[in-house]
């Protein structure tokens, strides 16, 4: 679809096509609204089902049946009546509704009477000495190069970090004929005593049966060991990887190392909206706040997904429902829509197990709050010891920052820096993440050309002006 | 209770400027700022320090801070990222010019040259990237810019070094006689002075409607944008007259774009809503002007919060009704080169009841004869 296909007001706008956005779009459609949710990837499925429709990784077992179960969900979406555009890239919304959207090189305007966020979530920064180094990635990357080109690590490769995504990834490297030298686990023991707690609830879970597994499976096959410093190493690129638990250091050649250490919601869209956000302490994030059916503190305006609070996949599906019916329920009251208490008793079902996986996953404070050399801000290259510093000069927090420093200004616009600097600032004022904020963000939340920008339709009061 | 012999409110570049000059003057301030100093247009605007093109009743004000610009890292202890460039202004048409040319023979008249008329040949010297449509323009050689932020910043550590108290994120409630003295009402309590100076900005006539004073101020927030780094193609900063249009390129690459196309503000909540349609128009103007930069990212856009006159001149000077009072606010999207010569007329005029600087024209009876005559 070209960018003067669109209409110019949908009754409901989804932005992002993962779990949560398929679910939203085809429901709402379904029940009569006009809808459109918009992708900025080549084909619907988010980071969790991205190329579900495209991707060359044929032997089902390899991602796994979760992943396959994106299918449905993108064929339900696809048949709903919603406009499903892909290739577009959301750079604006605003707390009128009223969306920015590029298509190819030009750019519109949308106006939605009701708006659902579904941008999910981005991989926490894991700033360690020499990440910026070539041959560091996130696993996140390394996810995608498999998922949607069927590419998996040949060299030799080290993974680092933690979190189920981390064990998930091994798995499926692993599976499609890919090699891991060693895994280095950076979860401090002592989560293993917060997250015990929590445990009766986890084993009950759906994520205790699937987790064993997946441990069992990469543990027969790959070395692992538990570290508590990390850095890696090299000159114009990654030559070795440094590692140390206790007082015993070792050092690792390396080709590829690839780094992770959970996910953080995606706040930048909707901090840009004016959508109000609160530090959640027990996964270490910003998230919206928002009420039972998801709506933000901006009216008309939605967070579904992970993008409203770490989750998982298939919780993202029911939450985009619930914001799809309350969507539905403003706007046409009289459509019918599926029950929303079943919905809601399996999103209930999915947060089981959830505490056991936050205080497991909990990262160290060194490697959420680096020292020294360490780059913070790859965009503008700024190190921890520049932030700390600055901090101590009195700078209170991350927007007064940005002049001293233009940390958050590049082009990643904070997604790779925003929670170190937050933590960072806090932790050298003596205060808190929540009482430090975060980056005011502007839009376009993603860069546009000024070409696309000049391409915008000429209004009826610039032509006046003009012929006047 | 805190006493002072002047409180200054807002922490702005003008109100941050004020309390410097006063504490120079041996004076003790107390600064109250309801954010944080530099939080609104004094932080985020262009940052052009521009003597061109401004209207008359300013002129004497612009000249006077230019030269305190000029040596900033002396006053302030920072160079505050102030470069001297020039800024042009580019006509887009031979009317334009003549119009210009009139301007320029009349400042002459008054005694004023900084602003030089340029044709076509010198303005591609200075501008090599403008487009070949463009038939001249006016120079003002020593403007520049400056990092508006870093700049209000430095202004305000600079006071408290000499003495300033600054109170930030403290709203002022209220403002009374207490004998000689005012009585400054604060969120963090009382503060008594015999003189204040209001530097409020957006808010500033919510400071006068506490005097009875009228101040028909329009809250409005100017527009700005910016692109990713690209290779260095131009140095002063270039503005239009005919579409609204200011350009200018930093140091480290990055072209801001603005020229005064506005934003929705909401005073109360700190939050302005952008308005793209207009943004867009800036765009196709950059795009017919300087086609090298068709390909550049937008990367940021914003709008900071201020006031805009009636007449788009400032207030500046005491009170029409109650004294001891100055005002200092309605500097109407051009404010920021005016900061350091502002608070340093506004200390001495504070300080000995009257300056050197004029300042006719900008008082603020103006705005107070005009309701009665429609009333």
């Amino acid at each position: 679809m070209n960018a003067s296909d669109l209409s110019p007001a949908y009754d409901l706008v989804v932005i992002g096509g993962g779990p949560a956005g398929l679910a939203a779009a085809a429901l709402a459609a379904r029940a009569g609204l006009s809808t459109v949710l918009f992708d900025e990837n080549p084909g619907v499925g988010g980071q969790i089902y991205r190329a579900i429709a495209s991707s060359p990784v044929k032997d089902r077992a390899i991602l796994g049946e979760d992943y396959w179960a994106g299918v449905e969900l993108a064929a339900e979406a696809g048949a709903s009546g919603a406009s499903i555009v892909t290739g577009a890239t959301v750079w604006s919304l605003d707390p009128s509704r009223l969306v920015g959207v590029s298509i190819a090189g030009k750019a519109r305007l949308i106006q939605a009477g009701r708006v659902i966020i579904a941008t999910g979530s981005l991989e926490r920064p894991f700033p360690i000495p020499g990440w910026t180094l070539p041959g560091v990635m996130s696993a996140g990357g390394a996810q995608t190069l498999l998922k949607a080109q069927g590419l998996v690590p040949g060299g030799r490769s080290v993974m680092a970090g933690g979190g189920p995504l981390l064990w998930l990834l091994a798995a499926q490297i692993l599976r499609a004929g890919g090699k891991i030298d060693a895994i280095l686990d950076t979860t401090p023991r002592v989560n293993w005593l917060r997250a015990l707690g929590h445990l009766p609830d986890f084993v009950l879970s759906p994520y205790f049966s699937k987790g064993l597994r997946l441990l069992r499976e990469v543990r027969a096959r790959v070395r692992v060991i538990r570290v508590d410093r990390l850095e890696a190493v090299g000159d114009d690129k990654l030559r070795e990887v440094v590692f140390a638990a206790g007082d015993a250091e070792w050092r690792m050649p390396a080709d590829l190392l690839l780094l992770h250490r959970g996910v953080v919601p995606n706040v930048n869209l909707a901090t840009a909206a004016g959508v109000a956000h609160a530090w959640n302490e027990r996964q270490l994030c910003f998230e919206p706040v928002l009420d039972e059916d998801f709506n933000s503190s901006v009216a008309g305006i939605a967070v579904a997904g992970d993008g409203a609070g770490i989750a998982g996949g298939t919780a993202a599906a029911e939450r985009g429902r619930i914001a799809a019916i309350a969507a539905v329920r403003a706007l046409k009251p009289e459509a019918a829509v599926p029950d929303l208490q079943t919905i809601r008793q399996n999103l209930q079902r999915e947060a089981m197990g959830r505490a056991f996986l936050d205080a497991l996953n909990r990262p160290a404070v060194s490697f959420r709050q680096p020292q020294g050399d360490t780059i913070v801000c790859r965009c503008e290259e700024v190190t921890a010891k520049q932030v700390r510093d600055t901090a101590d000069l009195g700078c209170e927090g991350p927007n007064q920052m940005k002049a001293f420093l233009r940390c958050g200004m590049g082009p990643c616009q904070g997604r790779l820096c925003g929670l170190t600097v937050t933590e960072l600032i806090a932790a050298q004022r003596g205060t808190t993440p929540a009482e430090v904020g975060y980056y005011r963000l502007r839009p376009p939340v993603k860069p546009i050309t000024l070409s696309e920008l000049a391409s915008l339709p000429i209004t009826e009061v610039e032509r006046k002006a003009v012929e006047r | 209770m805190r006493t002072a012999d002047v409180v200054v409110i807002g922490g702005g570049i003008h109100g941050c400027s004020t309390a410097l000059h006063l504490a120079l003057r041996g004076l003790k301030p107390i600064l109250v700022e309801k954010d944080y100093a530099g939080r609104h247009a004094s932080g985020v605007n262009a940052g052009g320090v521009r003597q061109l093109a401004r209207d008359l009743a300013e002129i004497p004000l612009s000249i006077s801070s230019m030269s305190l610009w000029e040596r900033i890292e002396e006053l302030v202890g920072d160079d505050c990222g102030f470069v001297s460039h020039g800024t042009v202004l580019v006509a887009e048409n031979e009317t334009e010019l003549a119009s210009f040319r009139a301007r320029v023979d009349d400042l002459r008249l008054r005694g004023f040259t900084h602003e030089e008329l340029i044709d076509r040949a010198e303005l591609k010297r200075l501008v090599p990237a403008v487009a070949d449509h463009c038939p001249g323009g006016v120079v003002s050689r020593r403007d520049g810019a400056a990092d508006p932020f870093r700049t209000t910043q430095a202004f305000r550590r600079r006071a408290i070094e000499m003495g300033a108290e600054v109170l930030e994120g403290v709203t002022v409630t209220g403002l009374a006689r207490a004998g000689a003295n005012w009585r400054v009402e604060t969120s963090a309590g009382p503060i008594e002075a015999p003189k204040v100076v209001n530097a409020a900005g957006a808010w500033a006539d919510r400071i006068a409607a506490m005097l009875g004073e009228p101040a028909p101020l329009t809250v409005v927030a100017p527009m700005l944008m910016v692109t990713s780094r690209v290779a260095p193609f131009i140095q002063p900063v270039v503005i239009l007259r005919g579409r609204k249009l200011s350009f200018k390129q930093l140091d480290n690459g990055t072209v801001v774009i603005g020229g005064g196309h506005l934003a929705t503000p909401d005073r109360d909540r700190n939050e302005t809503v952008l308005d793209w349609d207009k943004l867009a128009i800036s765009a196709r103007t950059v795009w017919e002007l300087f086609p090298a930069m068709r390909a550049a990212t937008i990367v940021r856009a914003w709008a900071g919060i201020e006031a805009y006159m009636p007449d788009g001149i400032p207030v500046v000077g005491p009170s029409s009704t109650s004294e001891g009072v100055y005002h200092q606010f309605g500097f109407s999207t051009h404010g920021f080169q005016l900061g350091p010569g502002t608070g340093a007329m506004m200390a001495e005029l504070v300080a000995t009841g009257s300056t050197n600087t004029p300042i006719d024209g900008l008082e603020i009876g103006r705005f107070r004869d005009q309701a009665r005559r429609q009333s």
